[in-house]
């Protein structure tokens, strides 16, 4: 058995009934844990006993008009073993929270700021959870499927952007499967439209 | 001449790492207590390089507190890439790290190629080109970094010398793909085209030409009394709170780790060339220069291996492939879509709808100038991604800056900078 997926079969031990099935894709194992709540207890254990000393990144996934409607991916990385280890887990909409990994990994302060900002997902007991790349005020999370690509008008006086931005007539994407050209090639995407 | 040893008050203190929870503050100073001050620096003051803001807390000329502030150039390109075939998105990896653009294309198709599970077909020819574009585009990025860092401390000459031969590079960049700084060079499957007559001696002469400005350079820093103080034990970074704070590349080396990518996980043809990995030994500004001196050297040791085994040779007399034979990857040659029908479907199918992925989800972390930049790619099927997240390296290293920063002089602030090496294109994304 390789090494990554080893430590993924130690951690499911450990956390007995906590995960599903490992996934393996491309040499990439990865793990989906069943209760968001307990992420920050399976960090710790990674960290502590699996070796995992490195949170590579922390992204979220915007599963519109699924429920469970977000998924957070954890990438971890051991550099004693050099092992790659991909954890992820569902959050509800109405919940929207987690629990935060950053007293785990002081990196996972960002990411999570990250998260926040571009999704709206909250981090509980995150020591600082402000927006990091959008700034205070701003209104929207622009990394939702329901954010268009053109951004949003907005009636806030602190938005630079009041008007959405002109797209002229892009974008250029061809989506495979629909019945006339209009529905194949949408010009602007907006789902909520 | 032998290097003097500076001693700072607190240095035990803080070579052991324990900056970040203690803000050191003379003892002398402790008792006084007087105003805070805030500053405000960027976002465009000339040492945050870009559009970083940094607001500091400074008790006397010491910071007690720095926030950094981002996203002054945020202009959404995961949202973008969600929009758009995988092909397409190539143009946008030129704007992240627009110090290195062929490195970024370089690391932005092999994590599509992995989501494709194409990436073990790569032609021969096709590995050893990305390989020359990676290296060049280190150096070019290192030069910079090191320039920046000298002139930020003083040292103006370094800066003209290093941007003599970036020219250089950006000469080499126009002739290999018609542009120097947008350079959209790679194809996903292989390159957009193949070396033009003459470049290989052009490298070589470049890599001839470039050591000697590296011993130049050195030479004007490594003993320069002047940059040795204000680099040595500033801005200590212990192996600990590095990995801690996930830095990678330059950074992460500098502090003692011996992790890069190009030996961790080989990709590409690295497992086929020599080159060493530099590490640092206590972590300040001193050694993330030296690191990244010696880091060019070794681009410069593996450019010279590539060029003298690149597969068909400089001008390509046995037309080895750059590009792998899958018409459903790799777009036909323009006369074939003229004469064939095949050909020509492909053509269509792949620009109107993009190559068909399959349903799945992939990380791929390439050892960029500034660190490991990594692409998750989350699909669904089909031409777009669903979810296309990067790791960009400078966004994790600046995240180091409020545990590093305090305890220090506000003239020390410009060295730390200048040290990490960020860029803000890829930073804020």
């Amino acid at each position: 058995m390789p090494l990554p997926l080893e430590l993924a079969q130690k951690l499911r031990e450990k956390f007995s009934g906590a995960f599903l099935e490992p996934v393996v894709f491309r040499g990439e194992v990865t793990l989906k844990l069943a209760d968001p709540a307990r992420i920050d207890e399976v960090c710790v254990y990674a960290k502590s006993s699996l070796g995992f000393d490195m949170l590579l990144d922390i992204t979220g996934v915007d599963n519109y008009g699924e429920d469970p409607r977000w998924t957070l991916v954890y990438e971890l990385y051991g550099l004693g073993h050099s092992c790659h280890l991909r954890i992820k887990t569902d959050v509800s909409e109405e919940a929207s929270e987690l629990p935060t990994v950053s007293s785990v990994w002081r990196t996972a302060d960002w990411h999570e700021r990250e998260v926040y900002d571009m999704m709206g997902i909250r981090f509980g007991g995150h020591p600082d959870l402000r927006r990091i790349l959008m700034w205070e005020g701003y209104p929207y999370f622009p990394l939702r499927k329901d954010f268009p690509l053109a951004g949003k008008s907005s009636e806030s006086p602190d938005v630079a952007f009041s008007r959405t931005a002109p797209l002229e007539g892009g974008p250029f994407v061809t989506l495979p499967g629909g019945k006339d050209t209009v529905s194949r090639e949408p010009r602007v995407r907006i789902p909520e439209a | 001449m032998a290097i003097q040893t500076i001693e700072f008050k607190d240095s035990a203190s803080r070579s052991s790492g324990l900056a970040a929870e203690s803000p050191a503050v003379p003892d002398d100073l402790r008792d006084v207590e007087g105003d805070k001050l805030i500053v405000n620096m960027g976002p465009s003051h000339p040492s945050t390089h870009g559009v970083l803001r940094i607001v500091v807390e400074l008790d006397g000329e010491t910071i007690t507190k720095a926030t950094p502030d981002l996203g002054y150039l945020h202009r959404g390109d995961e949202k973008i890439a969600e929009n758009m075939t995988y092909t397409q998105f190539i143009p946008y990896t030129d704007r992240l790290d627009y110090l290195a653009p062929l490195a970024n294309n370089v690391a932005y198709v092999l994590a599509v190629e992995k989501l494709l599970g194409i990436d073990g077909a790569l032609t021969p020819r096709c590995q050893y080109i990305r390989v020359i574009c990676c290296e060049l585009a280190r150096i070019s990025a290192h030069l910079l970094g090191l320039g920046a860092f000298a002139m930020d401390v003083g040292a103006m000459t370094v800066f003209l010398h290093t941007f003599t031969e970036r020219e250089k590079i950006y000469n080499l960049a126009e002739s290999l793909t018609g542009a120097r700084f947008t350079t959209s060079y790679t194809r996903i499957g292989g390159l957009s085209r193949d070396l033009p007559a003459g470049w290989v001696d052009s490298v070589r002469r470049f890599c001839n030409e470039v050591v000697v400005n590296f011993d130049e350079s050195e030479k004007l820093l490594t003993r320069n009394r002047i940059f040795v103080d204000r680099t040595r034990d500033v801005g200590v970074i212990s192996r600990e709170l590095a990995i801690d704070y996930g830095l990678t590349g330059p950074n992460l080396r500098g502090s003692g780790v011996s992790y890069d990518v190009r030996k961790a996980h080989p990709y590409l043809c690295y497992k086929d060339l020599e080159f060493d990995i530099p590490v640092g030994s206590v972590g300040d500004c001193y050694d993330r220069y030296l690191v990244r001196m010696e880091e060019m050297r070794q681009s410069v040791r593996i450019i010279r291996q590539c060029l003298d085994r690149i597969p068909g040779g400089p001008d390509n007399p046995t037309k080895e492939p750059i590009n792998i034979q899958d018409g459903k990857v790799v777009l036909p040659p323009k006369e074939k879509v003229l004469t064939g029908m095949e050909e020509l479907i492909h053509q269509f199918i792949l620009v109107t709808q993009g190559i068909n992925a399959p349903p799945g989800e992939v990380y791929f972390g390439a050892e960029n100038p500034k660190g490991e930049l990594g692409f998750y790619i989350n699909s669904r099927g089909g031409g777009t991604p669903y979810r296309l997240k990067i790791r960009a390296p400078s966004f994790v290293n600046l995240g180091i800056m409020p545990a590093v920063l305090p305890g220090h002089l506000m003239s020390d602030m410009v060295s730390i900078l200048g040290s990490i090496d960020f860029v803000m294109g890829e930073c804020d994304r």
